[in-house]
């Protein structure tokens, strides 16, 4: 029996286990909308816009490991999303991304809502698709889903004309697909980990420096194994945390531009780094000439496009970061060596100096509302066990501080591209993943306002996301960086106007508290959790004149921290 | 240093302007870029020539290869290679003197002139881009209307082959 290209591609997402799509219709896309009508396997969530379809479908992704599906129309449907692809696409999240096309007569003509998504989308994507052919529908979905999920993940478009969603094709989803042309490297090569190992073993002052990398390939397990068995402290990367709990000895604190003191210190002064599934990204690295003077570097990567792109790397070991860890916990294991407790004691012994700097210190007993605090009472009131979505800013770097993330995938925020408005739609994705657990967006009054309309998307779906209004009134980090080092110049980081953020949540149907002192903040907390039926926005009054610390300036090393 | 990097790619709509994106979203250089499909119509083949320190050309290979198009590449300028570009010369040649030497010159390139007007001559030349160059110098005073070139081609020395 023949289907059209509308019902194959419900057809496609069925047999591909798809359980949510998050979208918005349009002229290009009705033949779809229409069967997606007609059928109940894919659940269709409607958002108010289509960047926040994608930041959804990225959240679910991210909360999940599967990949997020978004369908959009063509022209500004398509170039709306382009900010969630390139999201997806700098923190490698499995996607993939329908956009509706004219009809294949009309393309190149200007048409109505016509845009070159693919052209678009090129620079931003791991792959793009321009579907020509009902016949090729099925087959290039599928591609679709393999390359968005396998080697290093990322976003794939596929451009679907309106004429080939109204053809008819006989209808076949391929189990497999292979590609000539692409073939991600999964397993590390057993010589390469042997060296590697040997190299771990001998090191007087060891530390592991860990990215997404880990938790993309669901490789915890076996990282908290290494890391014990090895005995040495380890750092996450912002997109990394969860993947060691954080509240193990072991672990120093997140590294970076705003890392702890230990981390960046234990990084400066070691003798062996191994880097596991992340990038040396400049946030990390601070000034790359003075990056770990003293370090072999072992770098675990499945892109080889990443090791020695920005620090030249002494044993690349291209894998997936999962099949890597086993390999050398297997070898570690044969060999029975054993790195002895005492080599590392001076190591640990400097360590715990470092640590006892207490760089994470602030006033506590402020008559104004401590940001810091409001995320260490979050932590305490769900038990360290909430999903947390955060958008950009200074919120964002308090919540990767102050919460502490035992568990992979809890934390979820736009590390490489750092796109303000991510943070509630990202909610969304994960409350739809995960409907019955805490799901808490941290947020603050600039960011919110990005994609506040997604109030109304939470009211249709009733969903009780927390909603975590770091509220002081300027763009932080903005303003941070002009008291800096632009002489106290607050250039256009003030925010005026803002909303009467408790009514604008109570005229969806949430909840909104207003909190402005501090002995407030643990009982409208609670009070929050116990709401199940709807969002909650909690719009704390926070002192604007907090920064974030400690920091390293720009130019500088990482063991060139500014304290408070 | 100046590299040719030899790509076989899938012969499809939009596989060019992934790897000229890559270039200029990444900055790298562009001297020279040749492309058509091969034998097999379902593979292209790109002759690329580009220059910069061995990180840059070892980010260049491995940002190709990531593309998904890109089936196989290989870095020329790693071993014996045999280098071919075609040019198309249109130079004035109203003296009689100019007639001579034009006429000369492309005997010693071992150029053919395939296009006589009353005023001018058409010269093709496919060598080195090397020798290509020192053709053009060659020419001195005489006056050029109108240079064409392909963009340089390279083969592996030997019985090697850059195949799927």
């Amino acid at each position: 029996m023949e289907l059209t290209g509308a019902e194959i591609f419900t057809r496609c997402l069925k047999d591909e286990g798809v359980e949510y799509l998050f979208g918005y219709p349009g002229g290009a896309v009705l033949h779809i909308y229409d069967a997606l009508y007609q059928q109940k396997d894919v659940k269709h969530i409607l958002v108010r816009h289509e960047q926040a379809a994608t930041h959804a479908a990225d959240g679910y992704a991210r909360s999940t490991g599967k990949p997020g599906v978004v369908l959009v129309t063509s022209g500004p449907g398509a170039t709306n999303a382009v900010t969630g692809i390139a999201t997806a696409y700098m923190d490698s999240i499995p996607m993939v991304v329908f956009t509706g096309q004219v009809p294949t007569s009309l393309i190149g003509n200007d048409a109505f809502q016509e845009v070159d998504s693919v052209g678009i989308t090129r620079p931003c994507v791991k792959h793009n698709f321009l579907v020509k052919d009902v016949n090729d529908l099925a087959v290039t979905i599928k591609k679709a889903f393999y390359i968005a999920t396998t080697g290093r993940p990322g976003p794939v478009v596929v451009d679907i004309p309106k004429d080939i969603t109204a053809q008819k094709a006989k209808y076949a989803y391929p189990k497999k697909v292979t590609m000539r042309s692409y073939n991600p490297v999964i397993k590390g090569h057993p010589g390469q980990v042997k060296r590697a190992l040997k190299m771990i073993l001998g090191a007087k002052r060891p530390i592991m420096y860990t990215g997404g990398g880990v938790i993309l390939d669901n490789a915890s397990k076996s990282l908290t194994d290494l890391v014990k068995m090895i005995g040495c402290p380890v750092t996450n990367t912002l997109m990394g945390l969860g993947a060691y709990p954080a509240t193990d000895k072991q672990f120093v604190g997140m590294l970076g531009m705003h890392g702890t003191y230990e981390a960046n210190m234990s990084m400066h002064h070691c003798d062996v780094l191994i880097a596991i599934g992340a990038r040396f990204d400049d946030r990390v690295t601070g000034n790359i000439e003075k990056f770990c003077p003293s370090a072999k570097i072992i770098h675990i990567d499945i892109d080889p496009a990443s090791i020695s792109k920005n620090v030249k790397v002494d044993i690349p070991i291209v894998g997936g970061v999962s099949n890597v860890l086993k390999e050398m916990l297997k070898q570690l294991k044969e060999t029975g060596e054993k790195p002895g407790k005492k080599s590392q004691s001076d190591w640990w012994k400097q360590i715990e100096e470092w640590r006892a700097m207490d760089c994470m210190k602030y006033d506590r007993d402020s008559v104004k509302i401590k940001p810091q605090n409001v995320v260490e009472t979050l932590y305490k009131v769900t038990k360290g066990d909430a999903f947390v979505t955060s958008d950009v800013g200074q919120h964002q770097m308090w919540a990767a501080q102050y919460y502490k993330f035992d568990k992979p995938r809890r934390w979820i925020n736009s590390g490489g591209l750092g796109t303000m408005g991510f943070g509630m739609p990202a909610a969304m994705g994960v409350q739809f993943a995960h409907p019955d657990k805490t799901v808490a967006c941290i947020t603050g009054e600039g960011s919110i306002q990005m994609n506040i309309q997604e109030l109304s998307t939470l009211k249709q779906y009733g969903l009780p996301i927390k909603i975590i209004n770091l509220n002081n009134g300027v763009l932080g980090m903005v303003r941070q960086w002009q008291e800096f080092f632009y002489e106290g110049r607050y250039a256009m980081s003030y925010m005026e106007s803002l909303p009467d953020f408790v009514k604008l949540a109570e005229s969806y149907g949430h909840v909104g508290f207003h909190i402005d002192k501090p002995e407030d903040v643990e009982g409208a907390l609670k009070e929050a959790m116990k709401i199940k039926d709807r969002a909650v926005f909690l719009n704390f009054i926070t002192d604007a004149e907090e920064n974030v610390y400690p920091m390293i300036p720009a130019g500088a090393g990482l063991n060139e921290m500014i304290l408070i | 240093m100046r590299h040719i990097i030899s790509i076989l790619m899938e012969n499809e709509a939009g596989a060019l302007s992934r790897v000229a994106g890559l270039f200029s979203a990444r900055g790298y250089n562009i001297e020279s870029l040749a492309v058509a499909p091969t034998d097999d119509p379902s593979l292209s083949r790109m002759t690329l020539v580009t220059s910069g320190t061995d990180e840059i050309i070892e980010q260049i290979t491995k940002q190709l290869n990531k593309l998904v198009d890109v089936v196989k590449l290989f870095d020329m300028t790693e071993g014996e290679h045999i280098e071919r570009e075609m040019m198309l010369v249109k130079v004035n040649t109203q003296s009689k003197n100019d007639r001579e030497e034009v006429k000369r010159l492309a005997d010693i390139f071992r150029g053919r002139i395939i296009d006589v007007t009353k005023d001018t001559y058409t010269i093709e030349l496919t060598e080195s881009c090397e020798r290509l160059n020192a053709f053009l110098e060659s020419l001195g005073n005489v006056s050029i209307l109108e240079v064409v070139r392909s963009g340089v081609i390279g083969i592996i020395q030997g019985d090697k082959a850059l195949t799927v």
